[in-house]
């Protein structure tokens, strides 16, 4: 069951810029959902289409049910915004300002929810400390803990890694996971290709206004990655030899590296044939071995071909 | 309609009311002090009455309005503008809230913060000058009504402004000329025939007259006028405002 629904929406800035081109796109409940693309490939766009900041040129959206325009105050109640840049209100405490947005978003003041939130991200012990005393990943987590400071169903997470060290990022999808848990759909954007691997159940791909590719991320790991095996060769070749001509090899490092590429799709990889007639044609190596391609490079090759195929898109 | 963020957005603007209490209340009170010591004790005793009303006593009506409009428009548009220029107000625009409750939550903080401070410099005024307020309830429903418009005339400055010059400039340059020239410190029959025409179209004018009538029984100009000039002052700015939320005017792209 879908918890959002997007369709046909596109942006023009005032200024002629196309921001997004008839974006259609659908999320499940529950789900962790990655949006990847470059800078300024329509993330924050959509995302503050979606949230009610900025207005849409056409399409609509439907947010657990409700249309975000006709009925936005139950739409926007579903929703919980965490932006990309930290904008506190520094001379505010921790508690008085998650216990604002909890009002600001229709919920009735309820103190249990927000020591809930607040020992989650670790902050319970910061609560009466005025927010520009905090550090700056201490500030994000604040900001999070305002999105969930309502218990919303549907949670963006607008780059939530970005200046954050590497232990907060682990504690921070540690969780998220633990939202999902409880039935959350999350939908995070991110530079940190790792990140969505780690974490998403679905990836879409935006670039240059346009979502061209949405898939389950390990159907698109599957379908777009490769997988290597690399041969350390007892002795250089000079060349393939002629037995082995066939197979998809190729030499590497002034030939003291065989590399076989296969596809991780089918059953048979190839691999004990090859290795078969490798033993036939003498060949010895001194170690073996496997390599998938990461999402980042499957991304990079996505948004390099889709650059290529695309000539007409304006950039600002 | 959305009341618990009414209530926090009240709450909330409140809470920087009270944590900037001295600057919020003190300061005008000070002001307000010695516009009575200059022009109350030390100018005032050497004038003569004013249609029977001492010049002390006439000018105290004028005196709150002059702190109340300067406060509720300055209260009025940094409540708004300051989320805006921090970058806060991506919650505002995100959140399940309309132009109701944003404005009863702002500018009804801001127009209680300027009630609040109009009674303590009534109080204040009193230390310095006798007088009695011949119509209790009119003076509350002026005091109320000015109070709401000005916020409500603050909040769209707020919005409109994208500096904090802007915030400045329109309480500087427009505000306190139309409240000096409004009759806070004179009655406008002391002015020229021509000067008496053009100032009815000031606003400012209306408002302490009717303010001055609720203390004094007296007035330049008809109190029904006045408080309906008023209320069309308030839907004026109320107009604008929603104009304003319906095309996301400076506040959505």
């Amino acid at each position: 069951m879908n918890v959002l629904t997007v369709s046909g929406v596109s942006k023009t800035y005032a200024t002629g810029f196309h921001a997004l081109k008839s974006v259609d796109l659908e999320i499940r409940r529950g789900e962790i959902f990655a949006l990847l693309g470059p800078n300024g490939a329509g993330k924050t766009t959509l995302i503050n289409i979606i949230c009610g900041i900025v207005t849409a040129s056409t399409g609509t959206i439907t947010a657990d049910g409700h249309d975000h325009v006709r009925d936005f105050r139950k739409a926007r109640a579903a929703i919980g915004l965490v932006p990309q840049e930290l904008t506190t209100d520094m001379f505010e405490t921790v508690w008085n300002t998650m216990a604002f947005s909890r009002g600001l978003f229709g919920k009735p003041p309820d103190d249990s929810v927000l020591e809930k939130v607040l020992r989650d991200l670790s902050l319970w012990e910061k609560k009466d400390a005025k927010i520009m005393t905090l550090s700056g990943g201490m500030k994000r987590r604040v900001m999070i803990g305002k999105a969930l400071s309502h218990e919303p169903s549907i949670l963006f997470l607008d780059e939530p890694s970005a200046g954050v060290d590497v232990e907060l990022r682990r504690d921070m999808w540690q969780m998220v996971r633990g939202l999902r848990e409880r039935g959350v759909t999350i939908i995070l954007t991110t530079h940190y290709i790792e990140e969505a691997e780690e974490m998403a159940d679905r990836i879409g791909v935006i670039n240059k206004g346009q979502l061209i590719l949405v898939e389950e991320k390990n159907a698109l790991m599957r379908k777009l990655g490769k997988k290597q095996l690399t041969l350390s060769l007892a002795q250089p070749m000079a060349s393939i030899p002629p037995a082995l001509a066939a197979l998809p090899l190729e030499l590497q490092k002034e030939g003291m590296e065989l590399i076989y590429s296969f596809d991780t799709q089918t059953h048979d990889t190839g691999i004990a044939p090859l290795l078969r007639k490798l033993q036939e044609a003498g060949i010895e190596f001194k170690d073996l071995h496997t390599a998938e391609s990461s999402l980042e490079e499957i991304f990079v090759n996505l948004v390099r071909s889709g650059a290529t195929n695309d000539t007409t898109g304006a950039r600002r | 309609m959305n009341l618990h963020a009414v209530k926090a957005i009240y709450k909330f603007e409140m809470s920087r009311t009270w944590r900037t209490l001295f600057q919020s209340i003190a300061t005008p009170v000070m002001t307000t002090s010695l516009y009575f010591v200059v022009f109350g004790s030390a100018i005032g005793s050497r004038m003569g009455d004013v249609s029977g009303v001492s010049y002390g006593a006439f000018i105290v009506p004028g005196l709150i309005m002059l702190t109340v409009l300067m406060e509720s428009v300055s209260n009025g548009s940094f409540g708004i503008y300051m989320p805006k220029f921090a970058g806060t107000i991506y919650e505002l625009l995100s959140a399940p809230v309309g132009l109701t409750e944003t404005l009863l939550g702002y500018t009804g903080a801001a127009a209680t913060k300027s009630v609040i401070l109009g009674l303590v410099i009534l109080a204040t005024a009193r230390v310095f000058v006798p007088f009695g307020i011949e119509h209790p309830f009119w003076m509350m429903a002026f005091l109320v009504l000015t109070s709401v418009t000005f916020a409500l005339l603050g909040f769209l400055i707020g919005i409109w402004a994208d500096s904090w010059e802007k915030i400045q400039i329109v309480p500087m340059m427009v505000v306190t000329p139309l409240t000096f020239l409004g009759g806070s410190f004179y009655s406008i029959s002391m002015l020229p025939d021509v000067w008496q025409k053009i100032t009815l179209f000031n606003p400012v004018v209306y408002l302490v007259n009717g303010f001055r009538w609720s203390f004094y029984g007296q007035s330049d100009v008809n109190v029904v006028l006045s408080f309906s000039m008023t209320l069309a002052f308030l839907l004026l700015c109320l107009a604008v405002v929603s104009w304003m939320f319906r095309t996301g005017y400076k506040l959505k792209n």
